[in-house]
């Protein structure tokens, strides 16, 4: 950014999406409103960015910048993600020692289903996310749940998303005050300061999209899940959507939680919901 | 606390001063304390992101150093939006540290 101005005209514009979402809290102190926070939400980014296609706010830091544009585009020729691709659908395909497979453990076997997760369980009263119900099904069956942050977990959604590519994200909350309270928990969550640096999520990812943070271009918090989970060169390595929390809060210097944490699907569920209608893109690229 | 510090920022001699300024450099460059490039264009320093304006002709737009450690101790102060880390409030920096950057800054 150049010039003084613009930043101002910057944070009077966050001011204003957080004002706006303040506000619809205030004015229904006693009820939350998922729907006029989706509408606040998506308006604010749409405004903000003229020029970027509604579906492109699906592709992170590749919807703010057209040289990174062309670069991923090139780069999509041979994605590197695709071993996970692959790993991933032998797993999905290779039955339990108990000759049960993931797919009995989804609707529809698990094909083209992305986009309905983050979901709230009205039985266990909690959001579930994908990454969750897939180590569910793994101790139902009788293995070992996987490590939430990397290689096979990351396998096993890259392959779950890729059947998903296209599918418009379709998350529900149903009228039940404890899917209220998840959300608003989660929109919380991720517009409160925290750690040394006095971050939210929402400082990067609201306030800053398509600024560099030293070398690296923010993505916009609308449709920054439908992505996941992404193979970053800077790992060397895939990533699922918990390592990507965990990544940012530490990098940030606040602590961060456990994955899976009530928080942490909270927070899932709400930028998962206010991204309805944004198509799956996962698995993604990153540099 | 907060005047004294300021104070002593004022009252060093020129030979301290520009031991100073270099001191104030390497700590605005240094990816563990200011890591001032992560957000600003600041001559002299690699990778700079855009988040913050450009720091340039400082001394012309802030000729009072009190505002500019105030900007350094706590700029949510002046716009409570900003993205810009309170380094003195939450310690990220000591008074000292950021009368040494503020001594850099005013040579920019
Ligand atoms: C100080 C900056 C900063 C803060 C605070 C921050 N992030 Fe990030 N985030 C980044 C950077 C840098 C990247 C990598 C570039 C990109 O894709 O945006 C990133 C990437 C992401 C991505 C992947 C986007 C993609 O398409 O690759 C997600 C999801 C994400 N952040 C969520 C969060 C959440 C949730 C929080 C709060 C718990 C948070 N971030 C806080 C800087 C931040
Ligand atoms: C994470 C982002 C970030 C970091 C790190 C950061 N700043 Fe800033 N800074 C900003 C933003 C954004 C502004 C614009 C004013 C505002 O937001 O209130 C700003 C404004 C300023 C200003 C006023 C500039 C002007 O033209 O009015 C100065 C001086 C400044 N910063 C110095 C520093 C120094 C020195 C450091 C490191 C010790 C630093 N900043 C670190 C984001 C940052």
């Amino acid at each position: 950014m150049k010039a003084r101005s613009a930043i101002l005209f910057g944070s009077a514009l966050a001011a204003l999406v957080v004002g706006a979402l303040a506000s619809t809290h205030v004015t229904a102190a006693d009820k939350v409103d998922p729907a006029a926070d989706i509408k606040a939400f998506q308006n604010f980014f749409f405004q903000k960015f003229p020029n970027v296609k509604h579906e492109d706010f699906a592709n992170g830091p590749y919807s703010m910048n057209e040289d990174m544009k062309r670069q991923w585009q090139e780069k999509e020729e041979f994605p590197p993600y695709e071993f996970a691709l692959d790993a991933g659908k032998e797993m999905f395909a290779t039955p339990f020692k108990n000759g049960k497979t993931y797919a009995d453990c989804f609707p529809d076997g698990g094909i083209g289903i992305r986009q309905n997760y983050p979901y709230f369980d009205e039985k266990e009263g909690k959001v579930v996310t994908l990454e969750l119900a897939l180590n569910r099904c793994r101790e139902a069956n009788g293995e070992a749940p996987y490590s939430y942050v990397k290689d096979e977990m990351a396998s096993l959604t890259a392959y779950m998303a890729y059947t998903s590519r296209g599918k418009l994200m379709d998350i529900k909350i149903p009228d039940d005050p404890r899917a209220l309270a998840a959300f608003e928990n989660g929109k919380r969550y991720f517009y409160t300061r925290r750690g040394q640096m006095n971050f939210s999520c929402a400082s990067c990812h609201v306030q800053s999209p398509g600024e560099r943070i030293r070398a690296e271009v923010l993505a916009p918090a609308l449709g920054i899940l439908n992505a996941m989970p992404i193979y970053r060169s800077e790992w060397s390595s895939m990533g699922t959507t918990s390592r990507r929390f965990v990544t940012c809060n530490s990098q940030t210097r606040a602590v961060p939680l456990e994955p899976q944490s009530d928080e942490y699907r909270d927070v899932e569920y709400f930028l998962s919901y206010v991204a309805n209608g944004l198509p799956i893109s996962g698995p993604g690229a990153r540099p | 606390m907060f005047m004294l510090a300021m104070l002593a920022g004022l009252a060093v001699s020129p030979a301290r001063a520009q031991s100073a300024v270099a001191e104030g450099q390497k700590l605005a460059f240094d990816r563990g304390k200011g890591n001032c490039l992560t957000c600003h264009v600041i001559q002299g320093g690699d990778l700079p992101g855009t988040i913050g304006p450009a720091l340039k002709d400082i001394k012309s737009k802030y000729p009072d150093r009190n505002e500019l450690f105030a900007i350094l101790f706590d700029e949510t102060k002046r716009n409570p939006q900003t993205m810009m880390p309170p380094f003195g409030r939450n310690r990220i920096l000591t008074e000292q540290e950021i009368n040494a950057i503020v001594d850099f800054l005013q040579t920019l």
